[in-house]
């Protein structure tokens, strides 16, 4: 009878992940449906005498069709600073954002799209990174999301793995982090957060189970803006964890990654 | 009555993308605007330039073969998604599964075997920073060009097998060919780097894998 139930949980838990994949890949299709329809697309005048359209979105993309001052030219996409277009004549092209600020709107402005700089950092809500580092001797990956309450204060909630040579854990914490300079490209913060220790041994090692404890932290660190979305962070954490045993266990974290804001 | 509704589910989730519904809700936004006074000369349009699509985002499926150190060549199904930073570099987040065999060991000496059926199953997790090496055109016959990129991409994960969790880096390259400005079609080589214990001592095993895959940019 064990035996019947733990194999028809095992059926249950495998096709469950079939099932959350076909839901993926359906939702993935719904969302895209087939090619992007025709959403809101931009007029513009050329004002340089002319316009270079290139075959891709890059550097590497030869230039193919040439539109010139007073052509007027839609913009279809965007994808990171380059720009899809297309000419009366149904050519279509890809021109980078430095070219096209300087075409006209319809209006007679300057074409004008959002850029991402530095102060739209200093304005951000939310923001969601990944950072990579040594958590007590053990290698830790650790994804995290946070919500700006204040330019200088916000909420970050983060669930990380860490993966020793004994053991295994998971960490899961809610901080609070005061950056000191947040309108600086360099901005140093401090740290100050509460969450939960998994612990769990390697199967290789005997006589061992599972323990979860609670953990206190306090840390310092740096975010150095770097483009776009786009910032570099790295920091140092200290962790006291209240295990069950006698004494409190101290562990030290440095990690670095990358982050995005929104 | 799951599968059902699980039928169910996916009849709706198809049914509105491939009518594209919700797609054109911008069209009649002016529809009950009173006519201006005066009709200005040129036509103006109510859209920002903020408003333009951005496709940023990449996401995918992948399917190849996973050689695992010990234990055999066995399909690997996965799941991406990425985001693309600026035109030279991307992050990417990848997931995927695969089986494994029992090694020669346990085959020839007949002898007990090391893993249990649920140890055999493998799977892992990446966070990766791409780079686009050469991008450029690629031409298929005379007159038929498509966009590509060979990209350099690596990282850290984990992975999953023999019962426990493993520290991985991996790193690899792979090439990305746009059929459509939307789609793109990959084809990639891994290295998945980590550390087994399984066969008696400790040591480094590499992982090779090379899958295809299809991705839409949104």
């Amino acid at each position: 009878m064990k035996r019947f139930s733990s194999r028809l949980t095992n059926g249950r838990g495998r096709n469950g992940l079939a099932h959350a994949i076909v839901v993926l890949v359906a939702v993935l299709t719904a969302a895209l449906g087939g090619p992007p329809a025709a959403a809101a697309t931009y007029d513009v005048i050329v004002e340089d005498p002319y316009l270079e359209m290139h075959t891709g979105p890059g550097r590497g993309y030869p230039v193919f069709y040439v539109a010139e001052r007073g052509e007027r030219v839609e913009v279809i996409r965007r994808r990171t600073d380059w720009f899809q277009v297309r000419v009366s004549r149904g050519e279509e092209g890809w021109v980078p954002l430095a070219q096209l600020q300087r075409t006209l709107g319809l209006d007679g402005e300057p074409f004008d799209v959002p850029t991402f700089e530095l102060g739209d950092y200093t304005a951000r809500r939310w923001e969601v990174g990944a950072l990579y580092g040594d958590f007590g001797g053990a290698n830790v990956i650790s994804v995290y999301g946070a919500f700006g309450l204040t330019p200088n204060l916000s909420l970050e909630l983060a669930l990380s793995q860490a993966l020793g040579r004994f053991s295994d854990s998971m960490i899961g914490s809610l901080a609070i982090v005061h950056e000191l300079f947040p309108d600086k490209r360099f901005s140093p913060y401090i740290a100050l957060g509460a969450g939960v220790v998994k612990t769990d041994p390697k199967a290789t090692l005997v006589a061992t189970t599972d323990r979860s404890d609670s953990a206190a932290h306090a840390g310092a660190g740096l975010r150095a803006y770097l483009t776009r979305r786009f910032v570099f962070r790295a920091e140092y954490k200290s962790y006291v964890v209240f295990t069950s045993r006698d004494d409190n266990e101290e562990i030290r974290e440095w990690k670095a990654g990358f982050s995005f804001f929104f | 009555m799951e599968s059902r509704l699980l039928v169910l589910l996916l009849t709706t989730v198809l049914a509105a993308g491939l009518t594209g519904c919700g797609r054109h809700r911008a069209v009649d936004v002016a529809a009950d605007e009173r006519p201006p006074v005066i009709e200005p000369a040129l036509e103006r349009r109510r859209i920002d330039p903020a408003d333009i699509d951005t496709e940023d985002f990449e996401v995918g499926i992948y399917a190849g073969q996973l050689s695992v150190e010990d234990f055999g060549v066995n399909t690997v199904v996965g799941a991406r998604f990425a985001y693309h930073v600026t035109e030279a570099f991307f992050v990417e987040a990848a997931a995927g599964r695969s089986d494994t065999e029992p090694t020669s060991y346990e085959r020839l000496s007949g002898a007990a075997q090391l893993l249990t059926d649920s140890e055999r199953e493998y799977s892992y997790y990446n966070v990766s920073l791409g780079y686009n090496l050469l991008p450029g055109e690629s031409f298929i016959g005379r007159n038929r060009a498509f966009n590509t990129s060979l990209y350099l991409i690596g990282g850290v994960g984990n992975t999953r097998f023999a019962g426990d969790d493993r520290f991985t880096i991996n790193f690899g390259l792979g090439l990305r060919l746009l059929p459509l400005d939307w789609l793109a079609v990959h084809a990639d080589v891994r290295d998945h780097i980590f550390d087994l214990d399984v066969l008696g001592h400790q040591k480094t095993t590499h992982n090779l894998e090379a899958h295809v895959g299809v991705t839409f940019f949104f």
